[in-house]
């Protein structure tokens, strides 16, 4: 496990920070997806490149997962535990923000209720539904409550050295729980069906192309702050920390080091970076509901990080965007196949692509610079 | 005092009085006698003459009689006579009638349909008005003695609306005839309540005695509903309050050993699904998802071993599943083996991504059977010696599939033992994962040891899904509704102990079951899946971790 980020060396660059490949790279996609699309969007119907309306939602969500693979990739990646329960922070942050907005649709239809429990004929507002109609605490849930189970959780699996398969059957079984339990309509989030239906966000109307391109815009930054945070933390020390114990657990316990509270911070984080994608994702996709739960949903994420490449921050970001875009893209034709595809990406990644796309880079440089015999590098 | 006994259904009396030898005694002692039949049949025939050809005060009284002897076609000829279908027959003193819904003329008597029936000369019997409004309710009640069980049952319930001495009395006479344990059952119920409403304070008493052995939650209600009334004496209320107690409490221990059954058939289902696990996760240390997948090609072999059989020979379609056990072993092992030497085999020592690899075969798998059987359920059948149930006292039902399954489990996990403990595979397979090196040294083809062991696994789950495809659907899904489950087992249980599956999944299956009634079924597998994690917390190596160094692999 070598290739790691170097560490922070100050002195060139601008205020110190030294982009590498990677981080051009990534700054020159965003710059793309924030200005690009947007301009592309708004171009007349008749001219060829015009983007249509709908493409500005799809991209939305595909940074949304980026989102997602970035936090799990961050704790999978650098700290070495693999979550198959990441869903259950990315859903999480998506019903806190589906909370927010069936309460504005309430509130605009002058109800107090949200629609389906009108239905449901209940009286009044369960309690963990308080205050959700303002904005301020929606945006503070969003990231509490995933941060609250992944302290919960990380509290008690780290503590309890469980690590390797058992923490990842763990929590499976934590997203899977959650599976069943938010499809109970007792619960007050809609049973199977979730919630949806979603009038306005801040006053804007959802579904206004004004509002989705601003939705969608402050998914790109979201999205480019998450990447400069988790870029930081992992050229800190601490992340010289984590990377210590994603190689050797032990010792770096043995050296003094709280290696758990460690994990716990950089799980935590990492739960509400992936709630603030989900929360961002609700009202681009106008639903949420208990099958972003699903195991395999999570499973897939690993997928993402996996096909993007391990150990890098750039490669989830890459491996989310570029597998949804083959799924999106395979789905139009030939729905039955598409299976088959990821199926198969995901036994070629690890037999063949240990370090994924992001690795196979500077593996192609490196065999480049040999045959020319040169030193570069 | 007298029991209220359950016996088993009519359909299945044969199979089950096997079972409940006691059953057989004890019908056996209930059929009327002989004698008394050929008298009731001989006072039938005179009623129904009476019937035909008498006056109306005859007619009246021969009503009366024919509701009193309780004859089983009492109900025929009284309804005939009622909608104008009784006739007689110029030349003889027979009496005949047209059956309900039309049909050929049948004998009053017999309900043998008639000879020639162009030949004769009828004509229809009319009954005042007096005697129609007799009729309407004898009719009604000598269906308590018609030929259909189903009509008798339905007559008990309306006899019970009006309770007096009568109906008590009509129900006595239809209880010593009554052969059906299903409908006596209703009967005794029906006569104790009608008792208990309209009997004297000793017949009261002498019915809340009767009843305080039973185990029915009617019979409480029963009891319960005595005590809101005023006009019962204080000693008939104390006795029914007792009784009522007494009910409750054998309810509650009726509910608590069901309960316990229902957990240790849902166990048994779970260790079948699990018990491959403990070979491929729990020996090998390989975290296979394309396990669920083993289950499923298990299903799917069983399904096309019997349209096999079915095509080429149908006579031995019952055993199509006694065919599919090896089929499904071969099927799913091989496949087993094909992935242990394709991918997994590269991806040792590296767990996780072992995690991903597997994921996508098990991809692969559904989507492969979706594209050859098509995403609907296939219908896999039940051999005949698999379908029904025996009941129990207190209206436990045990289906024979949940039993089989039950017994099958064991018997896999038995074989696997001994396989494991007992052959020199065995051996050899417990050597290279105790110390791989060392077993080389020794001469043990470690490679190969490790392709078999995998697809040791994997064919048990293939076996498991024979069985889970009796009672569930057979779907490309069908290994995903078992996957966390197994995983769940497996750790509880304790990673490389066949005693860790056996215990993890019974202990999985009872917690469930008795939390099902409190949270529901849904919330009742959340509330275990948190007592698991919480118990890993507690025991991260499970219940019945291995201890010494292999434990610490």
């Amino acid at each position: 496990m070598a290739s790691q980020p170097a560490p922070a060396r100050a002195g060139t660059g601008v205020l110190g920070w030294r982009p590498g490949a990677a981080d051009l790279a990534l700054i020159a996609l965003l710059l793309i997806a924030l200005v690009g699309m947007p301009v592309l969007n708004a171009l007349p119907p008749d001219s060829g490149l015009k983007l249509p309306d709908y493409m500005i939602g799809v991209l939305g969500k595909f940074f949304c997962f980026a989102m997602l693979a970035l936090a799990h990739g961050l704790v999978w990646g650098y700290a070495g535990p693999l979550s198959l329960g990441h869903g259950a922070f990315f859903g999480l942050g998506g019903y806190c923000m589906g909370m927010y907005l069936a309460r504005q649709k309430a509130i605009s239809a002058g109800n107090e209720l949200p629609d389906f429990m009108v239905f449901l004929n209940w009286e009044s507002l369960p309690w963990w539904w308080t205050g959700t109609h303002l904005a301020p605490v929606a945006l503070l849930l969003i990231v509490a409550v995933p941060g609250a189970l992944a302290l919960l959780f990380g509290y008690f699996t780290f503590r309890s050295r469980i690590s390797g398969v058992y923490f990842s059957i763990i929590s499976q079984a934590m997203v899977f729980a959650l599976m069943l339990a938010f499809s109970r309509s007792e619960l007050g989030f809609g049973g199977k069906t979730g919630l949806t239906n979603f009038s306005t966000i801040l006053g804007f109307s959802v579904s206004d192309q004004g509002t989705r391109i601003g939705v969608y815009v402050a998914t790109v930054l979201a999205l480019a702050g998450s990447y400069l945070l988790c870029r930081w933390i992992v050229r800190s020390k601490l992340g010289q920390v984590l990377v210590a114990i994603r190689e050797a657990e032990d010792r770096v316990r043995f050296l003094g080091y709280p290696a758990d509270r460690v994990k716990l911070f950089v799980f935590v984080l990492s739960a509400m970076i992936a709630g603030l994608g989900g929360a961002l994702y609700v009202p681009q996709a106008g639903i949420i509901n208990p099958s972003e739960f699903e195991p395999a949903q999570s499973i897939e994420v690993a997928a993402w990080v996996a096909v993007g490449g391990r150990g890098t921050l750039f490669g989830p970001i890459l491996g989310a965007l570029g597998v949804n875009a083959a799924k999106s893209w395979l789905t139009g034709f030939a729905p039955e196949l598409w299976l088959f595809v990821l199926g198969g990406l995901f036994i070629a990644v690890t037999l063949f692509l240990p370090k994924g796309l992001a690795g196979l880079w500077p593996q192609v440089r490196a065999a480049v610079a040999k045959r020319r015999g040169g030193t570069d590098g | 005092m007298t029991r209220l006994h359950r016996w088993p259904r009519p359909g299945r009396a044969a199979r089950a009085a096997l079972l409940l030898a006691l059953g057989l005694l004890v019908s056996a002692l209930q059929a009327p006698p002989a004698a008394a039949q050929q008298a009731d049949a001989a006072a039938f025939a005179e009623a129904v003459q009476t019937l035909a050809t008498g006056d109306r005060e005859a007619r009246e009284r021969a009503v009366d009689r024919i509701v009193e002897i309780g004859h089983p076609r009492a109900a025929a000829v009284l309804s005939a006579l009622m909608y104008r279908r009784l006739a007689t027959v110029a030349g003889s003193d027979r009496v005949v009638l047209e059956p309900e819904g039309g049909g050929p003329l049948e004998d009053a008597l017999t309900g043998e349909p008639v000879e020639n029936p162009e030949a004769l000369e009828t004509e229809t019997i009319y009954a005042s008005n007096q005697v129609r409004r007799k009729l309407r309710t004898a009719v009604s009640q000598v269906q308590i003695f018609a030929e259909d069980p189903q009509a008798r049952l339905a007559s008990t319930r309306n006899i019970v609306r009006a309770p007096s001495d009568a109906t008590a009395d009509l129900l006595r006479r239809a209880l010593d005839r009554e052969e059906v344990p299903r409908v006596e059952q209703a009967i005794r119920l029906a006569l104790a309540k009608v008792e208990l409403l309209a009997g004297d304070a000793q017949t009261k008493l002498a019915a809340i005695e009767r009843l305080s052995g039973s185990t029915s939650p009617e019979v409480r209600s029963l009891l319960l509903r005595l005590l809101d009334r005023d006009d019962v004496p204080a000693e008939v209320r104390t006795a029914a309050r007792e009784a009522a107690a007494s009910i409750e409490t054998r309810l509650t221990l009726i509910d608590w050993g069901q309960r316990v059954f229902q957990g240790i058939s849902l166990g048994s289902v779970l260790l079948l699904a699990a018990v491959g696990l403990a070979i491929t996760f729990g020996v090998m240390g390989v975290i296979n998802l394309a396990h669920g997948e083993m289950l499923m090609l298990g299903a799917y072999t069983t399904f096309v071993v019997q349209q096999v059989v079915l095509a080429v020979a149908p006579g031995l379609s019952e055993l199509s599943v006694l065919f599919a056990l090896p089929a499904a072993f071969l099927v799913a092992g091989a496949m087993g083996v094909l992935l242990e030497q394709t991918v997994v085999r590269h991806l040792y020592g590296r767990p996780l991504e072992t995690l991903l690899a597997t994921f996508g075969i098990s991809l692969l798998l559904q989507q492969g059977v979706r594209t050859i059987f098509g995403a609907p359920n296939k219908e896999v059948s039940n051999p005949f010696w698999m379908s029904g149930s025996i009941e129990l006292i207190g209206g436990a039902v045990l289906t024979y599939n949940r039993l089989f399954i039950l017994v099958f489990a064991l018997a896999v996990l038995a074989v696997l033992a001994l396989v494991i403990k007992r052959t020199t595979f065995g051996l050899q397979m417990r050597a290279v994962t105790q110390n791989r090196g060392m077993a080389r040294a020794m001469g043990i083809p470690s490679g190969r040891i490790d392709a078999l062991t995998f697809g040791l696994g994997s064919g048990i789950a293939g076996v498991g899904g024979v069985a889970l495809s009796q009672i569930t659907n057979v779907s490309p899904n069908l290994g995903q509704s078992f996957i966390v489950d197994s995983f769940m087992v497996v750790v509880f249980g304790g990673v490389g102990s066949l005693w860790g599956v056996l215990g993890g999944s019974m202990v999985l299956g009872i917690l469930n079951k008795f939390l099902e009634p409190y949270a529901g079924a849904m919330l009742g597998k959340v509330i275990v899946l948190v007592l698991i994690i919480l118990f890993i917390q507690w025991r991260p190596r499970g219940l019945f971790a291995l201890k010494g160094r292999a434990g610490e692999q």
